[in-house]
């Protein structure tokens, strides 16, 4: 699936040194994308589904420790190595925003795409999980819920980019930088996400991403990952 | 001294070369022949005869299929694929391992079939049978894997290219529709090439027996009469199913092995995979086939007589060199990442050996490599069947272990040490496995009693046809062309 350079093309940076790994945005992206909540047995196990997750590494001897945060989502590779293992296309790239998608319905459930990826960065749908009666009444509308045996994994909140789009194109011009958030950029306190279009050379998050601490996860196996994480030498109680 | 030496010779020369020939009669099925009539007979008494303990076997096994595959498996559709151990990040766990574990079984029956039908090693005539049944099961065994371990089993024709209205194909890109592809290609081939030399033993027992299996055989054989022209043909396409399956069987194993060789997954990623498959496979299967010989010379009435203790020798030579092969392709993994691999196969590699399940690494080194180099050097081992019988079966255990350790313990650790976990299957993962085994053991239980096990005619040409050659130091059986 060869990318066209015309095409939307959308990118992240997050500030590592800045990120305090309060789990604001794993709270926001879950509500925000209909995700399942597991219990706190099944989460111990490994089996909760985040499509964003806070990677916390400790650095230094003890007692000289300080933790160190990295979330982890879902990089939306340029090259994924989830796309060309799906039997069915059910991982696929989005000619429009040049993202990596997930076809719940086309999913079969092989479970390929999740070890192939580096970042482990895919949740798989273990059981059908049902939420209580008043609690089904915050599903998102515009999020598709997912059943069980599938797999799924964070979208860059696709759902704001097109109602982003749609909204410029009704008033006739171009999405503005800044104008489509998704909700873990929203919600993070300290600000050290940021989002939007890598094809334009000047948004914020291009620029952010030429930062002299930027650096991409795994970058050496040639996934081309669209998220740029900066960290200097120094982090916060450093 | 020497003279005592010379004069023995000289007195005992004739009664040794009758020694010799006797002992050449008791040690090769060819120089040992018997009436066809005679022959034909013991192997419809063979299949024909049941015992009480018999039926309690097939009962029980096919309870066991229904309660630990069916039964489990179905809970497992109907609840999720929860109830399996797996998590992040071991995705694939126990399955898969069973999967790749099967279809490497499945491998070395027709390749003990059709490498020795190749080369002419004429001890193979009374088990190739034996040998492609296993195939077969061991694929209708193996091939349930990839459904049983879908998310969502009731749409798994998605993989399969059919028309549709949406003009949706499977990804050919991906190495499990590779997969599909090469094992219904294999299935296909392999059901094939057992039956054409079934055909002319199908007729026989036709002309042998009453009832249902008259109709039966009457079906199955496909009006044989056993003309000059219908042996002509027969040869023909033997000879020719004998040479094409063979590249099909090696096509299978190294696409199987691609599943993991062509992913991104650290210690996965291997340019060996594909032949390091196709050794492991043989050597398990080889195993496998000798496992099922000592069982079905125990148990089976006149086997004895076909199943002497030259097939034991011979096949357990196979197995000595395919594990040493083996063990160079093991090493050979080892050797190249000490010399160019990146940290985390390092990393990998000494995690299984030293990491939470290393005793799995240690039980495939053992049954791999310890037990085959230290026994089967030893003639009197290789002949002795129940020897080889506990042998094979320890070779198999460590297969599994092998396919096990490339698995869930190389998931388990990959390139973030954060997500670092390990993986437990779950009473439901072994019981669908022990399922699939029974399911095994049940249909060739079944089919030991409804098709000649025995490649009749096969033994009986060789006794007809033989010459005697000099192989070395010893005297072989040798069969040449027919036509």
């Amino acid at each position: 699936m060869a990318e066209n350079q015309n095409n939307e093309k959308w990118g992240m940076v997050i500030d590592l040194d800045i990120c305090t790994g309060c789990q604001a945005c794993v709270t926001a992206c879950s509500m925000e994308n209909n995700i399942h909540f597991v219990g706190e047995d099944e989460m111990a196990y490994g089996r909760g589904l985040q499509w964003m997750r806070i990677r916390r590494y400790w650095e230094g001897e003890y007692p000289e420790v300080k933790p160190t945060h990295e979330p982890m989502l879902c990089q939306q590779c340029g090259n994924a190595p989830c796309e060309s293992v799906c039997p069915v296309f059910a991982s696929v790239h989005s000619e429009q925003e040049q993202i990596n998608l997930q076809v719940y319905n086309r999913c079969i459930g092989t479970r390929y795409c999740a070890n192939n990826c580096p970042y482990l960065a895919r949740t798989f749908n273990w059981f059908d999980y049902e939420l209580p009666s008043p609690m089904n009444a915050y599903l998102n509308p515009d999020v598709s819920v997912r059943s069980r045996g599938v797999m799924e994994k964070c979208t860059f909140c696709v759902q704001r980019i097109v109602k982003g789009r749609q909204k410029a194109s009704a008033e006739g011009r171009e999405i503005q930088d800044g104008e489509v958030t998704p909700a873990c950029a929203q919600a993070c306190p300290t600000e050290s996400i940021t989002f939007g279009r890598l094809d334009d050379p000047e948004s914020r998050v291009s620029r952010l991403a030429r930062n002299d601490r930027g650096f991409r996860e795994l970058e050496e196996l040639g996934t081309e990952p669209r998220v740029t994480y900066l960290k200097g030498g120094m982090s916060y109680g450093g | 001294m020497a003279v005592d030496a010379k004069s023995l010779i000289g007195s005992q020369a004739k009664p040794h070369h009758e020694m010799e020939a006797e002992e050449l009669r008791k040690e090769h099925l060819l120089l040992d022949p018997m009436p066809r009539e005679e022959m034909n007979q013991m192997v419809m008494d063979a299949m024909q005869t049941t015992t009480p303990r018999y039926w309690a076997f097939v009962i029980g096994f096919g309870l066991a299929v229904v309660v630990l595959l069916f039964g489990a498996w179905g809970y497992m559709i109907a609840t999720g694929m929860g109830v399996a151990g797996i998590r992040r990040p071991v995705y694939w766990g126990i399955f898969i391992v069973s999967f790749v574990f099967w279809i490497g079984i499945s491998h070395a029956g027709t390749f003990v079939s059709a490498i020795l039908r190749v080369f002419k090693a004429e001890f193979r005539r009374p088990f190739t049978r034996a040998a492609e049944l296993m195939t077969t099961f061991g694929l209708a065994a193996g091939a349930l894997y990839p459904l049983i371990h879908l998310g969502r089993v009731w749409v798994f024709y998605w993989m399969i290219p059919y028309p549709n209205s949406r003009w949706l194909w499977p990804n050919f890109r991906s190495p499990l529709v590779w997969d599909f592809l090469a094992i219904t290609t294999y299935l296909l081939s392999s059901t094939i090439y057992l039956f054409l030399p079934l055909i002319p033993d199908l007729a026989m027992a036709r002309d042998r027996s009453k009832g249902w299996r008259y109709y039966l055989y009457r079906t199955l054989s496909l009006g044989w009469r056993g003309t000059e022209a219908e042996w002509f043909r027969l040869r023909k396409a033997i000879g020719i199913f004998a040479f094409a399956i063979i590249p099909v069987m090696f096509s299978v194993h190294t696409i199987v092995s691609w599943d993991f060789a062509v992913s991104m997954v650290a210690g996965w990623q291997s340019t060996i995979f594909g032949p390091y498959f196709i050794i492991g496979a043989i050597l398990s299967g080889v195993s496998a086939v000798v496992t099922i010989l000592y069982i079905l010379r125990t148990t089976m009435k006149n086997f004895d007589y076909f199943i002497r203790p030259e097939v034991f020798d011979g096949l357990g030579k196979l197995i000595l060199i395919f594990s040493m092969s083996w063990a160079y392709f093991f090493f050979n993994e080892y050797l190249l990442n000490w010399y160019g691999g990146t940290a985390v196969i390092k990393k990998i590699l000494t995690l299984h050996a030293t990491g939470p399940s290393a005793w799995v690494w240690y039980v495939m080194l053992i049954c791999n490599v310890a037990i085959p180099w230290l026994f089967l050097w030893s003639k009197k081992v290789r002949r002795t069947p129940w020897l080889m019988f506990i042998i094979t079966l320890l070779v198999n255990v460590g297969m599994f272990a092998e396919r096990y350790t490339i698995i869930p313990l190389t998931l388990g650790h990959q390139r973030s040490p954060f997500d670092w976990g390990i993986y437990n299957p779950t009473i439901i993962e072994v019981s669908i496995v022990l399922g699939t085994l029974c399911l095994f053991i049940f249909l060739y239980l079944l089919a030991s009693r409804i098709i000649p096990l025995i490649p009749v005619w096969e033994v009986q040409e060789g006794q007809m046809s033989h010459t005697l050659r000099k192989v070395g130091k010893t005297t072989m059986p040798s069969v040449t062309e027919l036509e």
